[in-house]
């Protein structure tokens, strides 16, 4: 009926574009996972954009009040899976800070080592993925390349590349080797000729300045009502960074800068990535010089598992090794307690009420992309559906994480 | 500002509302009861020298042995001046419910709804209270402590009703 009297009636007024509902996703290659977005269009323009998520809710925080404190920490893993070295740092800092254990000096260094490669491969999967969806093929292949070398790296030093299960509550799984860490000497000397070849790539790039120059632009006063974090809250020029605010590692012995933007777009956020790459990089640098001797276990022989050597010879340590891997911890200081690290994502946070016992009475996990991907339909309403791609990417999801 | 100072000055302002305070840690809680939370929220937001204009977090705890079972704990951090306060509202058992913060910091959207999809507290006001996390059909509230970890005993999984025509079909043609 209506169609007609369009047809038939006043020929001179435009004809009213009809509004489209688009489903984009669960599976589509460019949403990053398993997100759904359902698009209200009027011609190209998004005027409404709502997410859906939970397609991999596989309850992370109900399995947790249900295993001891060191159980868990594979869980973390499978958060955020791109960079799961970060994730279990974090884990593993909060469960330290209950418990009031102080790590050996040595530890520190090389979880801030890890901690930065992690990082840098977060990064270099996210410039790689992002550039593919805007159209840049060849960063992808080179980006990759040296993600190989990174993963290559966690590889030797713990026998996986992907669900690391690294850091351990209060040490970490093993010690480094000298030849290790010349390797990842040689892969920071080499790497920011590396970060070069990326930016003239794109940097200067036409189709890359269009797709992404004022494009999702939010407010550092909006950014922060939202409670976003990492890079693309410091892309919108807001100095917040956890690794600055709260003590953990050893960023407090390190020369380094907090990267931010200024304009809050898309562009600012890739170059808030582009120059944490370096920042990450001479870090990585400064840990290696400086890194001393000692032991990687702290000693809290209640929480923390003996040494492995040990184990394999000495009766008692065999116990103490049987009585953690099988039972877990028994007992937890009693309180409640909130702890932040700065992830390549943004800031994950492990909440934990603990009443006592070995299990978390209650963990929460605040995830950034959770909170990310909330914010999205504010940056991206008003835009062409094309820019939805570059948005998305911008801010750095990964579902996982997001739906726990 | 130090979390305790902060709590004085909320306690000059809303004494009767402040149920207890705790420390952990260094890190300062504050219980209030749940029917002004949402004037609390809007002090500690617009009061300049304490100014929490980032709410880190927004979540549910169960404890179903006390008299209010229900509490959020809303994480409170100011940016510009670098300090912290979690804040809880307690709610209880019996009508669980609490004034949404939405209005004052946008972000509590989704933590708002997934303590709802979680908890099954209401939050009032909030312009978009759906599950999140959960199907839209989900009956029950997976993180409260007297939901079995394994899902509800009546719901196991019997597989794809699809699947199972296409076996019957394959023993049809004897491809077995």
């Amino acid at each position: 009926m209506e169609d007609t009297n369009i047809d038939s009636g006043n020929k001179n007024s435009r004809i009213a574009a009809k509004e489209l509902t688009l489903s984009m996703g669960p599976q589509h290659p460019a949403t990053h996972g398993v997100l759904r977005l359902v698009l209200d269009l009027d011609g190209e323009t998004i005027v409404k954009c709502t997410p859906y998520v939970g397609y991999l809710h596989r309850g992370v925080e109900k399995l947790a009040e249900n295993r001891n404190y060191m159980q868990v920490l594979p869980l973390t893993d499978r958060l955020d899976y791109i960079s799961s070295m970060s994730n279990n740092l974090g884990y593993c800092v909060a469960v330290e800070k209950l418990f009031g254990i102080e790590v050996p000096e040595r530890t520190e260094y090389i979880r801030t080592i890890v901690g930065e490669m992690s990082r840098i491969a977060n990064h270099l999967l996210w410039l790689a993925t992002h550039a593919l969806d805007v159209g840049a093929m060849t960063v992808f292949l080179y980006c990759f390349r040296e993600r190989e070398a990174i993963l290559d790296l966690f590889e030797r030093l713990c026998g996986a590349r992907l669900t690391v299960t690294y850091p351990r509550i209060g040490g970490l799984k093993n010690d480094v080797d000298s030849k290790w860490l010349q390797d990842v000497y040689a892969f920071t000397t080499e790497f920011p000729m590396r970060i070069e070849q990326y930016e003239t790539l794109i940097n200067k790039n036409r189709i890359w300045l269009q797709r992404t120059k004022g494009i999702g632009v939010i407010s550092a006063q909006e950014a922060i009502n939202w409670g976003m974090s990492g890079p693309a809250l410091r892309g919108s020029g807001v100095p917040y960074d956890v690794r600055k605010v709260t003590r953990y590692g050893v960023y407090d012995k390190v020369k380094w800068e907090v990267c931010v933007g200024k304009n809050g777009d898309v562009y600012d956020r890739y170059r808030v990535r582009m120059d944490e790459f370096r920042q990450s990089n001479n870090i990585i640098r400064q840990c290696i010089d400086q890194i001393p001797e000692g032991p990687i276990m702290a000693d809290a022989p209640k929480y923390t598992l003996p040494a492995k050597d040990k184990v394999l010879t000495d009766m008692e340590h065999l116990i103490h090794h049987f009585v953690l891997i099988t039972k877990g911890p028994q007992t937890a200081p009693e309180g409640e307690l909130y702890v932040a690290t700065e992830v390549p994502k943004g800031e994950l946070g492990f909440f934990f009420v603990s009443d006592g016992t070995g299990k978390p009475y209650r963990m929460r996990v605040r995830s950034p992309s959770f909170v990310h991907v909330s914010a999205l339909p504010t940056l991206c309403e008003g835009e062409l559906i094309a820019d939805i791609i570059a948005n998305i990417g911008s801010i750095d999801i990964v579902l996982g994480e997001c739906d726990r | 500002m130090e979390p305790l100072e902060i709590v004085n000055r909320l306690k000059n302002k809303y004494l009767n509302e402040i149920a207890d305070v705790t420390e952990f840690r260094d890190q300062v809680f504050v219980s209030v009861n749940r029917q002004r939370i949402s004037d609390i929220c809007r002090f500690l937001h617009d009061d300049p020298e304490i100014y929490m204009d980032y709410l880190v977090d927004l979540c549910g705890v169960d404890y179903p042995d006390r008299q209010h079972r229900y509490e959020v704990v809303y994480n409170l951090y100011s940016v510009k001046h670098k300090h912290r306060l979690m804040l809880k509202a307690l709610i209880p058992a019996d009508n669980p419910s609490v004034d949404s913060v939405v209005p004052i910091w946008a972000g509590a959207n989704w933590h708002e709804r997934e303590a709802c999809d979680m908890y099954g507290i209401i939050f009032n006001g909030h312009p978009d209270l759906r599950r999140i996390l959960m199907p839209d059909d989900w009956e029950g509230y997976p993180l409260r402590k007297d939901y079995p970890l394994k899902g509800p005993a009546d719901t196991e999984y019997k597989g794809f009703e699809e699947l199972k025509d296409l076996h019957s079909h394959d023993s049809e043609w004897n491809i077995r």
